[in-house]
């Protein structure tokens, strides 16, 4: 009877982090774009748990949706795109209940935001200290010593000459520096949570890692937690307390990172893992698994990887190809989306 | 900034003897001079072409042309505008009192554009495919069709015939609401177009994105980071705009017998006065230079980007 | 995956004319366009036969009369029916459309090709020039060729059309600029094709498509001037109906008889948005990304 119990699906998600009190916690969420081919479901029943100061990161290839889910945290999906489903609740609050005001306080205060492209994630006509001030004026700060605080946020991420840079415009700043900026922004109202959202794939190779590093630590000097999303599985290895897995808009594994990189459950984490062997080296991307994502606005009934997946070949197994597996207990503390280990249990 | 300003001014000198070679072309071009014309069916044949060589000679008009240009440019040089033939008084004691008129109706004209089409622009932008969206795109489709004089004539027939808001022919600062309107309301239709155009721009931009995804309210996102972007595209086009309303100020000062220079010019013409056609001209062109000159150096002085250096 | 190779797309390539008016059909302000444009045409060629009344007939029995099923849209101050008046002005409206539209087109054109393809000094000169020409506003342009050639029906069109040159102009350079750099340019030049030959044989139609663009929407502002000249007394004089003109006599009688004014005014209206849609259709067809 242990058996059953162990193959039996994970229904709740209770077994939450292993770390801190619970800080965000995503059930079911979906988000779907209506484009000329159809319903393309980028966002397909996630759920997903974040705790009061750890980093999580977000991996998947390109086109898997980590992108959108880390918009639809904030519900910042814009038409054709919407949410249809599931609830967001950040520190027990259901964010998808929320009335606008409210919502905009979630944005910035509670959840700050980094963006891919730095440059054009800040506006070109306003200086560099206006758009750090800005968020601390709408917080009540008068108009000089907003300036003054936006001095400092800059001193603190590392941007030299903060105080002559305040008054520069955009175009002025290096991508690394206005990556900096964006993040003094993002942390300006110490918020609890920092979605990151793939912050260094517009950046030159050689500054990557120092701001990798200035977000991590930003984050524990605030006691932030930070959602990173990345393609990058050594930027994982090097920061990450917990991972999850996302193909084709779903979280198939997630877990520890030890457990998760040691004994990944998932073909597709194992796949991963094998396409990028050298470990803890930055720049390693996700090539190497044969055949490509498939179509979002055709997704087959069963599993999404299955028409890649060798374990099902070498298993037989054809409830893959017709029935979506569901969460599955992986490992001391992880969970995946895989029929393979239905059957692992024996 | 300084010299960016001096440069720009360095340039336009050219394009101002440009100006002034072409208005002395009026009088110099002209198969029967002015003179000649005065004296027609006045006088006998002998003592007209007496009294013809004695103002030929005054007018200059028995020198070659270069030196009639170079006589031309001294004069205005001293202020001087020349006489008009038919207001039998120098051109400039009639020109000042009606260039203040002008720029009355064509500054209120440009407020009135301003702030209907931006706003209409703006609003259009924001609430994309809306009715009011939809309302301004077609209003302004009709606004480019639309001739000028037609829709004073409108304005008169509604406002002052049909409704009675205004009399018919209103006086004091009354005078001024619809031809302003008339001006301005026309104008406003290519405004709110290139504001509509812009801000939909702005709008899709990452920037804007992030600034929304730190919880900047919908009124600030629009007024205080989209709108200073947009405006310098709209800046852009401002200086053809005002081209736009000074031309025209001919027809809707003529409508409404607003005492400017564009009504001045359209009788000059008729008239045939040509020191006062030559003034008005000169003095429009001047106008239309100078104002994109001062957009021009804003715009500089406004996009961070423009290095001012080079 | 296979379906790809075995449904291969149609290559025939259809003459580009017929691709082109295929899509101007589909295109909505295209079609409501051209339906105005030719119902213009019907009118100025078939006047003859549609208007009811001579449109410079004086009936002083006549006067003022508002619309009716005799006068659809009313006589004038010396008893012309309207509607026949405003049927004969399509032709002055299509007139001076064509007039303005030719002096401006062909020697904007030839000005643009000769800067753009000329030696620098050439190319030098007539920008300065057409740098000048360009200070001016339009309205202000039109205003000083008539001041020297005279207030006419003819010397307003060939203003309107003269004033237009250096727009043209400068368009067709900046357009010959781009073309020169294009790699079949090189390639009629190795052909052995002399410089004459390439400009109007190789260039000029490839710059055709800017140049119908911008005739779509400089002739409708182009017809819009002439008549506000006419309308200022400075163009076609009256009686001659064309609709500016109309307007001069009408507008005395606002007060009291409106339609003298609505009529010419509303046909003007409707000819210039016909011409102005068309012209976004055209646009839309043609320069689909601008």
């Amino acid at each position: 009877m242990s058996s059953t119990l162990r193959a039996d699906p994970v229904t709740t998600a209770s077994d939450g982090p292993a770390s801190g009190e619970q800080l965000l916690a995503v059930r079911g969420l979906r988000t779907s774009f209506k484009t000329s081919r159809g319903e393309l479901k980028a966002v397909d029943g996630v759920d997903l748990d974040v705790a009061a100061g750890e980093v999580l990161c977000l991996v998947g290839e390109s086109g898997s949706g980590k992108s959108v889910l880390a918009l639809s945290l904030l519900r910042l999906i814009e038409p054709p795109g919407s949410i249809l489903g599931g609830e967001v609740r950040f520190e027990g609050r259901d964010v998808g209940a929320m009335p606008r005001r409210a919502l905009r306080r979630l944005r910035g205060r509670d959840i700050g935001i980094v963006f891919q492209q730095p440059q054009g994630c800040l506006n070109p006509v306003r200086r560099i200290g206006w758009q750090v001030a800005e968020p601390l004026m709408r917080d009540g700060l008068g108009r000089a010593k907003a300036w003054d605080a936006a001095v400092e946020l800059l001193r603190a991420v590392g941007l030299p000459a903060p105080a002559d840079k305040a008054s520069a415009y955009p175009h002025q700043l290096s991508g690394g520096q206005a990556q900096r900026v964006m993040i003094a922004v993002a942390l300006a109202l110490r918020p609890r949570l920092l979605i990151a959202d793939e912050p260094t794939t517009a950046l030159d190779v050689t500054v990557q890692a120092q701001i990798l590093d200035l977000l991590r630590e930003r984050c524990r000097a605030i006691g932030a937690a930070m959602i990173l999303v990345t393609h990058d599985l050594g930027v994982v290895a090097k920061l990450a307390d917990r991972v999850a897995v996302m193909y084709a808009g779903r979280i198939v594994e997630q877990g520890p990172v030890a457990d998760l990189f040691a004994a990944p459950r998932h073909p597709y984490t194992r796949g991963l893992l094998r396409a990028a062997p050298r470990l803890g080296e930055i720049g390693e991307r996700l090539t190497d698994i044969p055949g490509g994502i498939p179509d979002l606005a055709r997704m087959p009934p069963g599993c999404a990887f299955a028409p890649r997946c060798d374990t099902r070949r070498a298993l037989g197994l054809d409830r893959c190809l017709d029935e979506a597996p569901p969460v599955f207990a992986a490992g001391p503390a992880g969970r995946a989306r895989c029929w393979a280990l239905a059957g692992d249990a024996a | 900034m300084a010299r960016y300003v001096l440069r720009r001014l360095l340039l336009a000198v050219p394009v101002v003897v440009g100006i002034m070679l072409i208005t002395f072309l009026i009088k110099a071009v002209i198969p029967t001079d002015a003179v000649t014309a005065q004296f027609q069916g006045q006088m006998s044949e002998a003592d007209a072409a007496q009294a013809i060589a004695a103002l030929r000679a005054k007018y200059h008009l028995d020198l070659p042309w270069y030196r009639q240009f170079v006589l031309y440019v001294e004069s205005l040089l001293h202020g001087d505008l020349g006489e008009s033939i038919r207001l039998r008084r120098p051109v400039s004691s009639e020109i000042g009192f009606r260039y203040l008129n002008t720029l009355m109706l064509t500054g209120a004209a440009l407020s009135i554009a301003l702030v209907v089409g931006m706003g209409t622009g703006i609003l259009a932008a924001v609430r994309r495919n809306s009715w009011l969206d939809v309302t301004a795109t077609t209003v302004g489709l009709f606004g480019t069709s639309m001739p000028a004089f037609f829709f004073g004539l409108l304005l008169i027939l509604v406002v002052s015939v049909w409704l009675r808001w205004l009399p018919v022919v209103p006086r004091g600062p009354a005078a001024i609401v619809l031809p302003a309107l008339a001006l301005g309301l026309i104008e406003a239709a290519p405004l709110s177009r290139v504001t509509r155009t812009a801000m939909i721009d702005v709008l899709r931009r990452d920037y804007i994105r992030a600034a929304r995804a730190r919880g900047t309210g919908e009124i600030a996102l629009v007024l205080r980071h989209a709108l200073p972007n947009a405006l310098l595209v709209v800046l852009t086009v401002i200086g053809l705009q005002i081209g736009n309303l000074l031309g025209g100020a001919f027809i809707v000062e003529t409508i409404f017998s607003w005492h400017g220079i564009g009504e001045l010019a359209v009788e000059a013409i008729g008239w045939r006065d040509f020191a006062l056609t030559q003034a008005v001209i000169l003095v429009s062109a001047g106008t239309y230079l100078a104002v994109n000159l001062v957009a021009d150096i804003l715009y500089a002085w406004v996009d961070p980007r423009v290095e001012l250096a080079a | 995956m296979t379906d790809a190779l075995v449904d291969l797309p149609d290559l025939r390539v259809e003459p580009r004319w017929r691709r082109l008016i295929g899509r101007l059909l589909a295109d909505r302000s295209a079609v409501l366009g051209g339906a105005i444009l030719l119902l213009l045409l019907v009118c100025a060629v078939a006047a003859p036969l549609i208007a009811p009344y001579d449109p410079l007939a004086i009936a002083p029995m006549a006067r003022l009369r508002p619309p009716s099923p005799q006068h659809w849209f009313g006589t004038d101050e010396v008893g012309r029916d309207l509607f026949s008046r405003i049927v004969y002005g399509t032709r002055y409206f299509l007139l001076i459309c064509a007039v303005a539209a030719s002096i401006s087109a062909s020697i904007g054109t030839l000005l643009g090709l000769l800067a753009g393809a000329g030696s620098a000094l050439v190319d030098g000169v007539i920008m300065r020039l057409i740098d000048v020409l360009l200070a001016f506003p339009y309205i202000l342009m039109v205003l000083v060729v008539v001041a020297i050639l005279g207030p006419s029906l003819w010397t307003g069109m060939a203003a309107v059309g003269i004033a237009g040159i250096p727009g043209y102009a400068r368009l067709i350079r900046s357009a010959v600029l781009g073309v020169k750099r294009e790699d079949y340019v090189d390639g009629a030049r190795v052909l052995g094709a002399s410089e004459t030959e390439i400009l109007f044989g190789t260039v000029l139609p490839n710059v055709l498509s800017p140049l119908i663009v911008y005739l779509s929407y400089a002739t409708p502002l182009a017809a819009l001037l002439a008549s506000a000249l006419s309308f200022a007394g400075l163009g076609a004089q009256p009686p001659i109906p064309e609709w500016g003109a109309m307007l001069v006599n009408a507008r005395t009688y606002l007060f009291s008889a409106w339609w003298a004014v609505t009529a010419p005014g509303a046909a003007l209206f409707v000819a210039i948005f016909g011409l102005n849609v068309l012209g976004n259709g055209l646009r839309d067809v043609l320069d689909p990304q601008g």
